[in-house]
C-alpha cells in the first residue's frame, strides 16, 4: 500500500466511525441545549440499544433471516432498518422514562446535583446491561459469561466495493452507515428548522421561561428532545454493533466520552456542531490509530477534550456566552 | 484529650471521636467472630475514608465536582511504588514513601487544576474525568517505568520499631492505618475552620461575593485541589502497601472515583463525621457484605455460579447508581448533615 492509500483508508474508517459518534453526540448536545444537563447516562442508553439489537437478531435467528429464500434479496437491509427503528424507539422511550423519573424532579436543583444523579443512572444502566448479557440465549453465549464481550453477527456481506484489486477497502458496512445516518441527520435538521415542535425546541433552548410564556408546552418539548436524542443514540448503537461486530456492557462509556468530546468540540447545544465534531473525532481517532499508536488514541481524544474546554469552551460553532451571575 | 464544642483548637468533634472509636473497636468483633476476618477489609475502609476526605475538600467544601480522584490515588500509589520498590534505586522506605506520595499527589492536583479551574462546574467535572482516563492509560502505556499491567511489586509494609507487619498481623496493620486516618481527620477538622476553610465555603456559596471580600477564588480552589489530591495520593500509597503492589492501572478506574463520590454523598457532603460513616457503609457493603453474601450463597449452593443474577457481587453498579440517584432525590445533604452546608 502506498502512503496515499493508507491515508485514504484511515479517512474511510474515520468518516464511518465519525458518523456514528456524531449521532450519539447529537443526543448529548440536544439535551444540553434544552435543559443544560450533561446526560451522563446517554452512553449507556446507547449500550442497551446494542443489546436489544443482538437480542432481536438472536430471537429471529440471524441465519434464517439472512437466507435470501425467506425474504428475498434485500432481507439483510430489511433487518438492518428494522433494528435501527426498533433500537431507536427503545432507546428514545428509555431516555424519556429516565427524564421523567430522575431528571424532572431535579430540574430546579443545582447543576451538580443533576449531574451526580445522571452518573447514578449511568451506573444503574451499566448493571442492567451486565444482567442482560447473562440472558440465556445462544447469542449471549448461553448466559454463562455475562461480563464478556458478545459477538454481533455479520449482517452485511464484506466484499470490497472499490473492486477486489483496490488496496483501499470500502465495505458495505461503511456505506450502510452513511445510508442510515445521513437521512436521519437531514431529517433532524428539517424537523428542528421547519416544524412547530422544532421551533418550540429552539425557543426553549434560548429561554425556557419566555418560551413557556409564549404558550409553548416546554414539558412536551423536553420529552420530545429526550425521545429524539435517544432515538439517534439507539440507531447509532445498531450501526456501531454491525460495524464492529462486538458489543459489551461497558461500551457506552468510551462511546459516550467520544461523543461528548465531539459535542463539546462542535460547540455544545449546536446541532451542526455535533455533526462536524463527531466526524472530526472519528478522523482524529483513525489518524491517531495509524500515525501515533492505537493504545494512545484514548489519551489523544481526552487530550483534545481538555484542550478545547480550556482554550475554547464554546467549541467551533458554539456562541460565546457569559455565564449568568 | 480535649473535645471540641466550638471553634478554635480541637482534636476531634464528638461525632468524629465516636466513629473513630467504633472503627478502633472492630478488631474486637474479630475476636468474637473469627470467621469474619474483618480487620483485613477494614483497612480498605480506612484508605477509602482518607480518599473520600480528600474528595470532600474539593466537592464538599469548595463545591467543585471532581470525577477523577482515583487518578490521584494512582499517582500516589505509583509514586510510592517507584520510591520504595527494590527494583528502583530510591528505596526510601514506607514512611517517606507515603509522605512523598502525598507531595506528588499535590503536585498532580496543582498541574491539573492550574489551567482548568476557571471552567464551569459541569465542564470541570468532565475534564477531571478525562484526566482520570489519561492517567490510567498513561500508566498502562509507559511500561518502561510503570511495568504496565503487571504493576510495581513487591512494596514495603509499614515498619514500626522492629515489629513485623504481614498478612498474619492484620490487626496491627489496621491500627497503623487508623492512626493515619485519625491524624488526617484532625488536620481536616482544623482546616475546616481555618482561614482557608472559610475561604472555600465562601467560594462555594458565591464566587462573586467571595471576590468582593478580597478572596481570590482561583487560588483557594487550587489549594483545595492540591490538598484533596494529596490526601487521595496518601490513600493510594497506603492501599498499594496493603497489596504489596500498585496493581494494574485499571484498579484506579472511574468506578473507584465514583465509590469515593458515593462515600462523600451518602455519608454527608461537607461533614467529616458523615464521610467516616459513609466509608463504613459503602466500603463495608462493597468489600465486606457482598463477598460474605457471595460466599454464603455459594456454600448454601443457591444458584449456579454461571448465572449473573445469583452473584451479589454483580449488583455493585446497581447499588452505587441507586445510592447516587436516591440520595440526590431525597436527601442531597447525606446521612449526616453538615452544619455548614447551605442549600441553594
Amino acid at each position: 500500500m502506498t502512503e496515499t492509500e493508507v491515508f485514504m483508508q484511515q479517512v474511510i474508517y474515520g468518516l464511518s466511525n465519525g458518523m456514528i459518534i456524531a449521532m450519539v453526540a447529537l443526543g448529548y448536545t440536544m439535551v444540553y441545549g434544552i435543559v443544560e444537563l450533561i446526560n451522563f447516562a446517554h452512553g449507556d442508553v446507547f449500550t442497551l440499544g446494542g443489546f436489544l439489537a443482538l437480542t432481536i437478531v438472536g430471537a429471529l435467528g440471524a441465519a434464517a433471516v439472512l437466507d435470501p429464500g425467506t425474504l428475498g434479496e434485500g432481507s439483510h437491509w430489511l433487518l438492518l432498518f428494522g433494528l435501527v427503528i426498533g433500537a431507536g424507539l427503545f432507546c428514545g422511550g428509555l431516555n424519556v422514562a429516565i427524564d421523567r423519573i430522575v431528571y424532572k424532579p431535579l430540574r430546579r436543583a443545582p447543576k451538580l446535583t443533576q449531574l451526580v444523579a445522571a452518573i447514578g443512572v449511568s451506573f444503574i444502566l451499566v448493571n442492567l446491561a451486565l444482567f442482560w448479557g447473562g440472558a440465556p440465549m445462544e447469542v449471549f453465549g448461553g448466559g454463562n459469561a455475562a461480563a464478556a464481550s458478545k459477538d454481533f453477527p455479520e449482517l452485511l456481506e464484506g466484499s470490497n466495493l472499490l473492486g477486489e484489486e483496490s488496496n483501499v477497502v470500502l465495505r458495505l458496512e461503511d456505506l450502510a452507515i452513511f445510508i442510515v445516518t445521513i437521512p436521519l441527520m437531514v431529517g433532524l435538521t428539517l424537523f428542528v428548522k421547519k416544524t412547530r415542535l422544532g421551533r418550540g425546541m429552539r425557543a426553549t433552548a434560548q429561554n425556557p421561561i419566555a418560551a413557556k410564556l409564549m404558550g409553548i408546552d416546554t414539558d412536551r418539548v423536553i420529552a420530545a428532545t429526550f425521545m429524539i436524542g435517544g432515538f439517534l443514540g439507539g440507531a447509532a448503537s445498531v450501526m456501531w454493533s454491525v460495524y464492529n461486530n462486538t458489543i459489551s456492557f461497558q461500551m457506552g462509556f468510551r462511546a459516550g466520552m467520544d461523543a461528548f468530546t465531539a459535542a463539546v468540540l462542535g460547540g455544545i447545544g449546536s446541532l451542526p456542531g455535533a455533526m462536524i465534531g463527531g466526524v472530526l473525532i472519528g478522523l482524529i481517532r483513525a489518524m491517531s490509530d495509524q500515525y501515533i499508536e492505537t493504545r494512545w488514541t484514548n489519551v489523544v481524544v481526552f487530550g483534545v477534550l481538555i484542550l478545547i474546554l480550556v482554550f475554547r469552551p464554546s467549541g467551533l460553532l458554539g456562541l460565546k456566552q457569559r455565564e449568568k451571575v | 484529650m480535649s473535645i471540641a464544642t466550638g471553634r478554635g483548637f480541637s482534636l476531634f468533634s464528638r461525632g468524629q471521636l465516636a466513629v473513630l472509636a467504633l472503627l478502633a473497636a472492630t478488631p474486637l468483633i474479630d475476636l468474637a467472630f473469627p470467621s469474619l476476618q474483618l480487620s483485613a477489609p477494614m483497612r480498605t475502609v480506612v484508605t477509602s475514608a482518607i480518599m473520600a476526605l480528600g474528595l470532600n475538600i474539593v466537592v464538599g467544601w469548595t463545591g467543585l465536582l471532581n470525577l477523577g480522584i482515583a487518578a490521584f490515588a494512582a499517582i500516589g500509589a505509583y509514586a510510592f511504588g517507584i520510591l520504595t520498590c527494590e527494583i528502583y534505586p530510591f528505596q526510601v522506605g514506607f514512611w517517606w514513601g507515603v509522605v512523598l506520595a502525598g507531595a506528588f499527589g499535590a503536585f498532580g492536583g496543582w498541574l491539573l487544576g492550574a489551567p482548568t479551574l476557571r471552567l464551569r462546574g459541569d465542564y470541570l467535572a468532565i475534564v477531571t474525568l478525562g484526566f482520570g482516563e489519561i492517567v490510567q492509560d498513561g500508566l498502562k502505556n509507559l511500561e518502561a517505568i510503570t511495568k504496565g499491567t503487571q504493576g510495581i511489586n513487591p512494596l514495603p509494609a509499614p515498619s514500626l520499631g522492629g515489629m513485623p507487619f504481614s498478612g498474619e498481623t492484620p490487626v496491627r496493620w489496621f491500627y497503623v492505618y487508623l492512626a493515619f486516618l485519625a491524624v488526617i481527620v484532625f488536620l481536616c477538622r482544623n482546616l475546616e475552620f481555618s482561614r482557608l476553610g472559610r475561604q472555600w465555603f465562601a467560594v462555594r456559596e458565591d464566587e462573586l461575593a467571595a471576590r468582593c471580600m478580597a478572596i481570590e477564588p482561583d487560588k483557594a480552589k487550587l489549594k483545595a485541589f492540591a490538598i484533596g489530591a494529596a490526601l487521595a495520593a496518601i490513600a493510594g500509597a497506603l492501599g498499594a502497601s496493603l497489596l504489596s503492589s500498585t496493581g494494574e492501572p485499571a484498579n484506579y478506574d472511574f468506578q473507584v472515583s465514583i465509590l469515593a463520590l458515593c462515600i462523600v454523598i451518602v455519608g454527608g457532603i461537607g461533614s467529616i463525621t458523615g464521610i467516616l460513616v459513609g466509608a463504613i457503609v459503602m466500603v463495608g457493603l462493597n468489600n465486606v457484605v457482598l463477598p460474605i453474601a457471595t460466599q454464603a450463597m455459594q456454600r448454601a449452593g443457591i444458584g449456579s455460579t454461571g448465572n449473573v443474577l445469583s452473584s451479589p457481587d454483580n449488583y455493585k453498579y446497581l447499588i452505587f447508581g441507586l445510592a447516587l440517584v436516591l440520595m440526590m432525590r431525597y436527601r442531597p445533604d447525606g446521612i449526616v448533615h453538615s452544619r455548614k452546608a447551605v442549600r441553594k
